[in-house]
Protein backbone atom coordinates (compact mmCIF):
# COMPACT_ATOMS: atom_id res chain seq x y z
CA UNK A 1 0.00 0.00 0.00
CA UNK A 2 2.69 2.53 1.02
CA UNK A 3 5.68 2.23 -1.37
CA UNK A 4 8.99 1.52 0.37
CA UNK A 5 10.89 3.97 -1.85
CA UNK A 6 8.66 6.93 -0.86
CA UNK A 7 9.24 9.20 2.11
CA UNK A 8 6.31 10.62 4.07
CA UNK A 9 5.36 13.73 6.05
CA UNK A 10 3.22 14.02 9.17
CA UNK A 11 0.81 16.08 7.03
CA UNK A 12 0.26 13.03 4.79
CA UNK A 13 2.28 13.96 1.72
CA UNK A 14 4.67 11.55 0.04
CA UNK A 15 7.80 12.25 -2.01
CA UNK A 16 9.55 9.95 -4.45
CA UNK A 17 13.09 10.98 -5.40
CA UNK A 18 14.87 10.58 -8.73
CA UNK A 19 18.15 12.51 -9.04
CA UNK A 20 17.49 16.02 -7.74
CA UNK A 21 13.75 15.88 -8.52
CA UNK A 22 11.15 14.82 -6.01
CA UNK A 23 7.63 13.87 -7.12
CA UNK A 24 5.10 14.80 -4.42
CA UNK A 25 1.57 13.59 -3.73
CA UNK A 26 -0.86 12.91 -0.91
CA UNK A 27 -1.11 9.52 0.72
CA UNK A 28 -3.86 6.98 0.38
CA UNK A 29 -4.65 7.59 4.05
CA UNK A 30 -5.12 11.31 3.29
CA UNK A 31 -7.50 10.74 0.38
CA UNK A 32 -9.54 8.32 2.49
CA UNK A 33 -9.80 10.81 5.33
CA UNK A 34 -10.79 13.63 2.98
CA UNK A 35 -13.45 11.70 1.08
CA UNK A 36 -14.58 12.80 -2.38
CA UNK A 37 -11.97 15.29 -3.63
CA UNK A 38 -13.45 18.05 -5.79
CA UNK A 39 -10.75 20.70 -6.09
CA UNK A 40 -6.96 20.94 -6.18
CA UNK A 41 -4.95 24.14 -5.98
CA UNK A 42 -1.29 23.63 -6.89
CA UNK A 43 1.72 25.97 -7.06
CA UNK A 44 2.75 27.08 -10.55
CA UNK A 45 5.83 25.90 -12.38
CA UNK A 46 8.78 27.99 -11.23
CA UNK A 47 7.30 28.70 -7.80
CA UNK A 48 9.64 28.44 -4.84
CA UNK A 49 8.47 26.12 -2.06
CA UNK A 50 9.77 25.69 1.43
CA UNK A 51 9.98 22.61 3.57
CA UNK A 52 6.69 22.08 5.48
CA UNK A 53 5.23 25.39 4.33
CA UNK A 54 1.85 25.53 2.62
CA UNK A 55 2.14 25.18 -1.15
CA UNK A 56 -1.49 24.59 -2.11
CA UNK A 57 -4.70 22.96 -1.05
CA UNK A 58 -6.96 20.01 -1.67
CA UNK A 59 -10.68 20.25 -1.07
CA UNK A 60 -13.20 17.50 -0.57
CA UNK A 61 -16.95 18.04 -0.60
CA UNK A 62 -16.80 18.70 3.12
CA UNK A 63 -13.44 20.24 3.92
CA UNK A 64 -10.35 22.19 2.87
CA UNK A 65 -6.96 20.64 3.54
CA UNK A 66 -3.66 22.43 3.05
CA UNK A 67 -0.78 20.88 1.13
CA UNK A 68 2.71 21.09 2.60
CA UNK A 69 5.91 20.75 0.64
CA UNK A 70 8.05 17.92 2.02
CA UNK A 71 11.23 19.73 0.87
CA UNK A 72 12.49 23.16 -0.15
CA UNK A 73 13.12 23.88 -3.80
CA UNK A 74 11.50 24.93 -7.05
CA UNK A 75 8.40 23.52 -8.69
CA UNK A 76 9.37 22.19 -12.12
CA UNK A 77 5.98 20.71 -13.02
CA UNK A 78 2.45 20.63 -11.62
CA UNK A 79 0.02 17.86 -12.55
CA UNK A 80 -2.33 19.81 -14.82
CA UNK A 81 -4.69 16.87 -15.27
CA UNK A 82 -5.90 17.25 -11.68
CA UNK A 83 -7.56 20.62 -12.32
CA UNK A 84 -10.14 18.94 -14.55
CA UNK A 85 -10.22 15.60 -12.76
CA UNK A 86 -9.51 16.08 -9.04
CA UNK A 87 -11.33 12.81 -8.33
CA UNK A 88 -8.21 11.00 -9.60
CA UNK A 89 -6.74 11.73 -6.17
CA UNK A 90 -9.26 9.31 -4.68
CA UNK A 91 -8.43 6.64 -7.22
CA UNK A 92 -4.63 6.66 -7.59
CA UNK A 93 -3.03 8.99 -5.03
CA UNK A 94 0.37 7.24 -5.13
CA UNK A 95 0.57 7.12 -8.93
CA UNK A 96 -1.31 8.97 -11.66
CA UNK A 97 -2.56 11.65 -9.27
CA UNK A 98 0.85 12.98 -8.20
CA UNK A 99 0.71 16.71 -7.47
CA UNK A 100 4.01 18.43 -8.26
CA UNK A 101 7.62 17.72 -9.15
CA UNK A 102 10.12 19.72 -7.12
CA UNK A 103 13.82 20.29 -7.82
CA UNK A 104 14.98 20.22 -4.23
CA UNK A 105 17.71 22.51 -2.99
CA UNK A 106 18.53 20.85 0.35
CA UNK A 107 18.80 17.05 -0.08
CA UNK A 108 19.52 16.65 3.64
CA UNK A 109 15.88 17.60 4.35
CA UNK A 110 14.83 14.18 3.08
CA UNK A 111 16.33 12.60 6.19
CA UNK A 112 13.67 14.28 8.34
CA UNK A 113 10.86 12.42 6.57
CA UNK A 114 9.29 9.12 7.59
CA UNK A 115 9.89 5.78 5.93
CA UNK A 116 6.90 3.69 4.78
CA UNK A 117 7.08 1.63 7.97
CA UNK A 118 7.28 4.72 10.17
CA UNK A 119 4.38 6.36 8.33
CA UNK A 120 2.18 3.30 8.68
CA UNK A 121 2.92 3.20 12.38
CA UNK A 122 2.15 6.94 12.54
CA UNK A 123 -1.31 6.50 11.02
CA UNK A 124 -1.94 3.33 12.97
CA UNK A 125 -2.23 1.21 9.85
CA UNK B 1 -21.24 -0.08 8.02
CA UNK B 2 -17.93 1.64 7.43
CA UNK B 3 -19.26 4.99 8.59
CA UNK B 4 -16.87 7.79 9.46
CA UNK B 5 -18.05 9.21 12.75
CA UNK B 6 -17.71 12.67 14.27
CA UNK B 7 -18.84 14.12 17.54
CA UNK B 8 -21.83 16.40 16.93
CA UNK B 9 -23.12 18.06 20.07
CA UNK B 10 -22.31 14.98 22.11
CA UNK B 11 -23.70 12.54 19.53
CA UNK B 12 -21.52 10.19 17.54
CA UNK B 13 -22.73 11.03 14.06
CA UNK B 14 -21.83 9.53 10.73
CA UNK B 15 -20.38 12.14 8.32
CA UNK B 16 -20.46 9.63 5.53
CA UNK B 17 -20.92 5.95 4.81
CA UNK B 18 -19.99 5.15 1.20
CA UNK B 19 -19.04 8.73 0.25
CA UNK B 20 -20.82 12.08 0.27
CA UNK B 21 -21.27 12.31 -3.52
CA UNK B 22 -22.63 8.78 -3.86
CA UNK B 23 -25.03 9.36 -0.96
CA UNK B 24 -26.12 12.74 -2.33
CA UNK B 25 -26.92 11.29 -5.75
CA UNK B 26 -28.76 8.34 -4.21
CA UNK B 27 -31.19 10.76 -2.54
CA UNK B 28 -31.69 12.82 -5.71
CA UNK B 29 -32.09 9.84 -8.04
CA UNK B 30 -33.44 7.00 -5.88
CA UNK B 31 -33.55 6.89 -2.08
CA UNK B 32 -31.30 7.53 0.89
CA UNK B 33 -31.75 7.08 4.61
CA UNK B 34 -30.50 9.22 7.48
CA UNK B 35 -30.31 8.47 11.19
CA UNK B 36 -31.30 11.84 12.61
CA UNK B 37 -32.11 10.66 16.11
CA UNK B 38 -30.08 13.55 17.48
CA UNK B 39 -32.96 15.90 16.56
CA UNK B 40 -34.99 17.04 19.57
CA UNK B 41 -38.70 16.62 20.26
CA UNK B 42 -40.86 18.75 22.52
CA UNK B 43 -44.55 18.04 23.12
CA UNK B 44 -47.08 20.66 24.21
CA UNK B 45 -50.41 19.55 25.61
CA UNK B 46 -53.37 21.21 27.24
CA UNK B 47 -56.59 23.02 26.39
CA UNK B 48 -54.60 26.15 25.58
CA UNK B 49 -51.72 24.43 23.76
CA UNK B 50 -52.49 26.44 20.61
CA UNK B 51 -52.15 29.71 22.54
CA UNK B 52 -48.66 28.81 23.74
CA UNK B 53 -47.52 27.56 20.33
CA UNK B 54 -48.89 30.59 18.55
CA UNK B 55 -47.30 33.00 21.01
CA UNK B 56 -43.91 31.24 21.05
CA UNK B 57 -43.62 30.48 17.34
CA UNK B 58 -43.85 32.86 14.37
CA UNK B 59 -46.00 30.86 11.96
CA UNK B 60 -49.74 30.57 12.50
CA UNK B 61 -50.52 27.21 14.09
CA UNK B 62 -54.24 28.04 14.11
CA UNK B 63 -54.18 27.39 10.36
CA UNK B 64 -53.06 23.77 10.89
CA UNK B 65 -55.46 20.88 10.56
CA UNK B 66 -54.96 17.77 12.65
CA UNK B 67 -52.25 15.77 10.90
CA UNK B 68 -50.63 18.82 9.34
CA UNK B 69 -47.16 20.25 9.97
CA UNK B 70 -45.56 23.66 9.39
CA UNK B 71 -42.11 25.21 9.42
CA UNK B 72 -41.82 27.89 12.08
CA UNK B 73 -39.40 29.77 14.31
CA UNK B 74 -38.86 30.54 17.97
CA UNK B 75 -37.52 34.07 18.43
CA UNK B 76 -35.88 36.05 21.18
CA UNK B 77 -37.52 39.30 22.21
CA UNK B 78 -34.99 41.14 20.02
CA UNK B 79 -36.14 39.19 16.95
CA UNK B 80 -33.16 36.83 16.55
CA UNK B 81 -33.65 33.07 16.22
CA UNK B 82 -33.79 30.79 19.24
CA UNK B 83 -34.33 27.98 16.72
CA UNK B 84 -36.16 26.95 13.59
CA UNK B 85 -38.67 24.18 14.20
CA UNK B 86 -41.36 21.95 12.73
CA UNK B 87 -44.78 22.18 14.42
CA UNK B 88 -47.09 19.17 14.04
CA UNK B 89 -50.73 19.36 15.14
CA UNK B 90 -51.53 15.99 16.67
CA UNK B 91 -54.84 17.01 18.27
CA UNK B 92 -56.54 20.32 19.12
CA UNK B 93 -54.84 20.17 22.52
CA UNK B 94 -51.57 18.52 21.47
CA UNK B 95 -48.66 19.84 19.36
CA UNK B 96 -45.47 17.94 18.56
CA UNK B 97 -42.35 20.02 17.85
CA UNK B 98 -39.22 18.80 16.10
CA UNK B 99 -36.27 21.03 17.01
CA UNK B 100 -32.52 21.18 16.40
CA UNK B 101 -30.34 18.91 18.51
CA UNK B 102 -27.97 21.59 19.70
CA UNK B 103 -30.84 23.89 20.70
CA UNK B 104 -33.23 21.46 22.33
CA UNK B 105 -32.54 22.31 26.00
CA UNK B 106 -32.57 26.03 25.19
CA UNK B 107 -35.85 25.65 23.25
CA UNK B 108 -37.43 23.74 26.11
CA UNK B 109 -36.48 26.40 28.66
CA UNK B 110 -37.64 29.12 26.27
CA UNK B 111 -41.06 27.49 25.82
CA UNK B 112 -41.43 26.94 29.56
CA UNK B 113 -40.60 30.58 30.25
CA UNK B 114 -43.36 31.69 27.85
CA UNK B 115 -45.92 29.22 29.20
CA UNK B 116 -48.44 31.41 30.96
CA UNK B 117 -51.29 29.11 29.86
CA UNK B 118 -50.48 26.22 32.17
CA UNK B 119 -49.76 23.87 29.27
CA UNK B 120 -47.78 20.70 29.78
CA UNK B 121 -44.41 21.21 28.06
CA UNK B 122 -42.56 17.91 27.79
CA UNK B 123 -38.91 17.44 26.83
CA UNK B 124 -39.66 14.33 24.78
CA UNK B 125 -36.33 13.74 22.97
CA UNK B 126 -35.43 10.62 24.97
CA UNK B 127 -38.65 8.97 23.81
CA UNK B 128 -37.94 9.39 20.09
CA UNK B 129 -35.48 8.25 17.50
CA UNK B 130 -35.84 9.77 14.02
CA UNK B 131 -35.13 8.17 10.67
CA UNK B 132 -35.44 10.15 7.45
CA UNK B 133 -36.12 8.24 4.22
CA UNK B 134 -35.68 10.65 1.34
CA UNK B 135 -35.76 10.56 -2.43
CA UNK B 136 -38.06 9.73 -5.36
CA UNK B 137 -38.20 6.07 -4.30
CA UNK B 138 -38.81 6.83 -0.61
CA UNK B 139 -42.52 6.09 -0.76
CA UNK B 140 -42.02 2.74 -2.49
CA UNK B 141 -39.39 1.83 0.09
CA UNK B 142 -41.45 2.77 3.13
CA UNK B 143 -44.64 1.24 1.70
CA UNK B 144 -43.11 -2.22 2.21
CA UNK B 145 -42.87 -1.60 5.95
CA UNK B 146 -46.26 -0.10 6.76
CA UNK B 147 -49.95 -0.49 6.01
CA UNK B 148 -50.45 3.29 6.25
CA UNK B 149 -51.61 4.75 2.93
CA UNK B 150 -48.52 6.85 2.21
CA UNK B 151 -49.87 8.28 -1.03
CA UNK B 152 -52.62 9.93 1.03
CA UNK B 153 -50.07 11.83 3.14
CA UNK B 154 -49.47 15.13 1.38
CA UNK B 155 -46.32 17.25 1.64
CA UNK B 156 -46.06 18.66 5.17
CA UNK B 157 -48.75 16.35 6.54
CA UNK B 158 -48.25 13.32 8.78
CA UNK B 159 -50.04 10.18 9.95
CA UNK B 160 -49.69 8.08 13.05
CA UNK B 161 -49.51 4.37 12.35
CA UNK B 162 -47.10 1.47 12.50
CA UNK B 163 -43.80 0.82 10.77
CA UNK B 164 -42.47 -2.73 11.11
CA UNK B 165 -45.18 -3.26 13.72
CA UNK B 166 -43.91 -0.42 15.93
CA UNK B 167 -45.90 2.77 16.59
CA UNK B 168 -44.57 5.53 14.36
CA UNK B 169 -45.31 9.10 13.40
CA UNK B 170 -44.86 9.25 9.64
CA UNK B 171 -44.36 12.81 8.37
CA UNK B 172 -43.96 13.76 4.71
CA UNK B 173 -41.23 16.26 5.51
CA UNK B 174 -37.49 16.44 4.98
CA UNK B 175 -34.29 18.42 4.77
CA UNK B 176 -33.10 17.41 1.33
CA UNK B 177 -35.29 19.12 -1.26
CA UNK B 178 -36.68 15.73 -2.29
CA UNK B 179 -39.92 13.95 -1.55
CA UNK B 180 -39.62 11.74 1.49
CA UNK B 181 -40.59 10.88 5.01
CA UNK B 182 -39.36 11.49 8.51
CA UNK B 183 -40.25 8.74 10.98
CA UNK B 184 -40.49 9.33 14.71
CA UNK B 185 -40.30 6.05 16.62
CA UNK B 186 -39.35 4.80 20.08
CA UNK B 187 -35.56 4.35 20.21
CA UNK B 188 -35.77 0.59 20.93
CA UNK B 189 -37.46 0.01 17.55
CA UNK B 190 -35.13 2.20 15.48
CA UNK B 191 -32.35 -0.32 14.70
CA UNK B 192 -34.89 -2.86 13.44
CA UNK B 193 -36.66 -0.29 11.26
CA UNK B 194 -33.30 0.95 9.92
CA UNK B 195 -32.30 -2.56 8.88
CA UNK B 196 -35.72 -3.31 7.39
CA UNK B 197 -35.68 -0.10 5.36
CA UNK B 198 -32.20 -0.91 4.03
CA UNK B 199 -33.54 -4.25 2.78
CA UNK B 200 -36.76 -2.72 1.47
CA UNK B 201 -34.87 -0.09 -0.49
CA UNK B 202 -32.18 -2.41 -1.80
CA UNK B 203 -33.88 -2.91 -5.17
CA UNK B 204 -33.92 0.88 -5.63
CA UNK B 205 -30.29 1.33 -4.60
CA UNK B 206 -30.91 2.80 -1.15
CA UNK B 207 -27.84 4.25 0.58
CA UNK B 208 -27.37 5.05 4.25
CA UNK B 209 -26.42 8.73 4.30
CA UNK B 210 -24.44 10.84 6.75
CA UNK B 211 -24.27 14.47 7.79
CA UNK B 212 -22.09 15.36 4.81
CA UNK B 213 -24.75 14.52 2.22
CA UNK B 214 -27.46 15.99 4.43
CA UNK B 215 -25.59 19.29 4.23
CA UNK B 216 -25.02 19.32 0.45
CA UNK B 217 -28.66 18.36 -0.14
CA UNK B 218 -30.11 21.02 2.15
CA UNK B 219 -27.75 23.68 0.76
CA UNK B 220 -28.90 22.98 -2.81
CA UNK B 221 -32.50 23.30 -1.60
CA UNK B 222 -31.61 26.50 0.35
CA UNK B 223 -32.85 25.14 3.65
CA UNK B 224 -31.46 27.04 6.63
CA UNK B 225 -29.03 25.50 9.10
CA UNK B 226 -28.97 26.96 12.60
CA UNK B 227 -25.57 28.47 13.37
CA UNK B 228 -25.08 29.27 9.67
CA UNK B 229 -27.97 31.03 7.90
CA UNK B 230 -29.81 31.71 11.15
CA UNK B 231 -28.79 32.36 14.74
CA UNK B 232 -29.57 34.70 17.64
CA UNK B 233 -28.24 37.71 15.68
CA UNK B 234 -30.36 37.14 12.55
CA UNK B 235 -34.08 37.78 12.15
CA UNK B 236 -36.47 35.85 9.85
CA UNK B 237 -36.90 38.99 7.73
CA UNK B 238 -33.16 39.03 7.00
CA UNK B 239 -32.98 35.28 6.44
CA UNK B 240 -35.57 35.26 3.65
CA UNK B 241 -38.01 33.57 6.02
CA UNK B 242 -40.67 36.28 6.23
CA UNK B 243 -43.09 33.63 4.92
CA UNK B 244 -42.99 31.81 8.28
CA UNK B 245 -43.85 35.02 10.15
CA UNK B 246 -47.60 35.70 10.28
CA UNK B 247 -48.14 39.29 11.40
CA UNK B 248 -51.90 38.98 11.00
CA UNK B 249 -52.27 36.37 13.76
CA UNK B 250 -51.82 38.71 16.74
CA UNK B 251 -48.98 39.02 19.20
CA UNK B 252 -46.04 36.64 19.35
CA UNK B 253 -42.71 36.69 21.14
CA UNK B 254 -40.28 38.85 19.16
CA UNK B 255 -42.99 40.58 17.19
CA UNK B 256 -42.24 44.11 18.41
CA UNK B 257 -38.65 43.82 17.19
CA UNK B 258 -39.77 42.59 13.77
CA UNK B 259 -42.39 45.34 13.49
CA UNK B 260 -39.64 47.85 14.18
CA UNK B 261 -37.30 46.24 11.68
CA UNK B 262 -40.02 46.32 9.05
CA UNK B 263 -40.67 49.99 9.76
CA UNK B 264 -37.02 51.06 9.66
CA UNK B 265 -36.15 48.72 6.80
CA UNK B 266 -34.29 45.43 6.62
CA UNK B 267 -30.65 46.20 5.83
CA UNK B 268 -29.20 42.84 4.88
CA UNK B 269 -30.50 39.77 3.13
CA UNK B 270 -29.47 36.22 2.45
CA UNK B 271 -28.35 35.75 -1.15
CA UNK B 272 -27.40 32.69 -3.15
CA UNK B 273 -24.32 32.74 -5.37
CA UNK B 274 -22.39 30.59 -7.81
CA UNK B 275 -18.63 30.68 -8.13
CA UNK B 276 -17.41 31.88 -11.52
CA UNK B 277 -13.69 31.78 -10.82
CA UNK B 278 -11.74 28.75 -9.68
CA UNK B 279 -12.29 28.15 -5.99
CA UNK B 280 -14.84 26.92 -3.49
CA UNK B 281 -16.54 29.26 -1.02
CA UNK B 282 -16.71 27.83 2.47
CA UNK B 283 -18.62 28.73 5.61
CA UNK B 284 -17.28 31.94 7.13
CA UNK B 285 -15.40 33.23 4.09
CA UNK B 286 -15.69 36.99 3.53
CA UNK B 287 -17.58 38.48 0.60
CA UNK B 288 -16.60 41.65 -1.28
CA UNK B 289 -18.81 43.93 -3.36
CA UNK B 290 -16.90 46.36 -5.57
CA UNK B 291 -13.75 45.58 -3.65
CA UNK B 292 -15.13 46.37 -0.20
CA UNK B 293 -15.97 43.90 2.53
CA UNK B 294 -19.77 43.49 2.39
CA UNK B 295 -20.76 40.21 3.99
CA UNK B 296 -19.91 36.63 4.79
CA UNK B 297 -20.61 33.14 3.50
CA UNK B 298 -23.05 31.27 5.77
CA UNK B 299 -22.77 27.96 3.90
CA UNK B 300 -20.71 27.14 0.84
CA UNK B 301 -19.41 24.19 -1.07
CA UNK B 302 -19.94 21.99 -4.08
CA UNK B 303 -23.51 21.45 -5.29
CA UNK B 304 -23.19 17.92 -6.64
CA UNK B 305 -26.53 17.96 -8.50
CA UNK B 306 -25.61 21.15 -10.34
CA UNK B 307 -21.93 20.47 -10.85
CA UNK B 308 -21.21 23.97 -9.56
CA UNK B 309 -19.71 25.51 -6.47
CA UNK B 310 -22.40 27.51 -4.69
CA UNK B 311 -23.07 29.25 -1.43
CA UNK B 312 -25.32 31.45 0.64
CA UNK B 313 -24.14 34.76 2.05
CA UNK B 314 -25.41 37.83 3.83
CA UNK B 315 -25.13 41.02 1.80
CA UNK B 316 -26.42 44.57 2.15
CA UNK B 317 -29.97 44.57 0.82
CA UNK B 318 -29.09 46.64 -2.24
CA UNK B 319 -26.41 44.12 -3.27
CA UNK B 320 -28.43 40.98 -2.60
CA UNK B 321 -30.52 40.77 -5.77
CA UNK B 322 -29.73 38.10 -8.36
CA UNK B 323 -27.25 38.79 -11.14
CA UNK B 324 -24.78 40.87 -9.14
CA UNK B 325 -21.06 40.37 -9.44
CA UNK B 326 -19.41 39.66 -6.07
CA UNK B 327 -16.07 38.27 -4.93
CA UNK B 328 -15.46 35.64 -2.30
CA UNK B 329 -12.16 35.78 -0.41
CA UNK B 330 -10.68 32.30 -0.75
CA UNK B 331 -7.45 32.12 1.27
CA UNK B 332 -7.03 35.89 0.85
CA UNK B 333 -7.59 35.79 -2.90
CA UNK B 334 -10.77 37.40 -4.26
CA UNK B 335 -12.54 34.89 -6.53
CA UNK B 336 -15.36 35.97 -8.87
CA UNK B 337 -18.90 34.88 -8.11
CA UNK B 338 -22.38 36.00 -9.12
CA UNK B 339 -25.59 36.13 -7.10
CA UNK B 340 -28.29 33.82 -8.44
CA UNK B 341 -31.95 33.04 -7.73
CA UNK B 342 -32.54 30.36 -5.10
CA UNK B 343 -33.15 27.57 -4.36
CA UNK B 344 -30.21 26.27 -6.38
CA UNK B 345 -32.03 22.97 -6.88
CA UNK B 346 -35.74 22.38 -7.19
CA UNK B 347 -37.16 18.96 -7.82
CA UNK B 348 -39.42 18.43 -10.79
CA UNK B 349 -43.06 18.36 -9.73
CA UNK B 350 -44.50 14.87 -9.87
Amino acid sequence: MYPENFRYTKEHEWISVEGDIGTVGITDHAQKELGDIVYVDLPKTGAAVEKMKVMGSVESVKAVSELFSPVSGEVVEANAALAEAPEKLNLDPHGEAWLVKIRFSHPEELKDLMTAAEYQEYIGA
Amino acid sequence: MGARMVDFGGWDMPVQYSGILEEHHAVRRAVGMFDVSHMGEIEIRGPEALQLVNYAATNDASRLSIGQAQYSALLYEHGGFVDDILVHKVAPDHFFLCVNAANQEKDFEHLRSLNRWDCEVEFASPRYAQIAIQGPRAQETLAKLTSVDLAAIRYYWFADGEVCGAPARIARTGYTGEDGFELYVAPQHAPRIWDAALSAGEEFGIKPCGLGARNTLRLEAKMALYGHEIDATITPLEAGLAWIVKFDKGDFHGRAALDKQKATGVRRALAGFEMRGRGIARDGYEVLVEGALAGWVTSGGPAPSLNKNVGLCYLPLEAASAGRSIQVLVRNQPVEAVTVPTPFYKRAKA
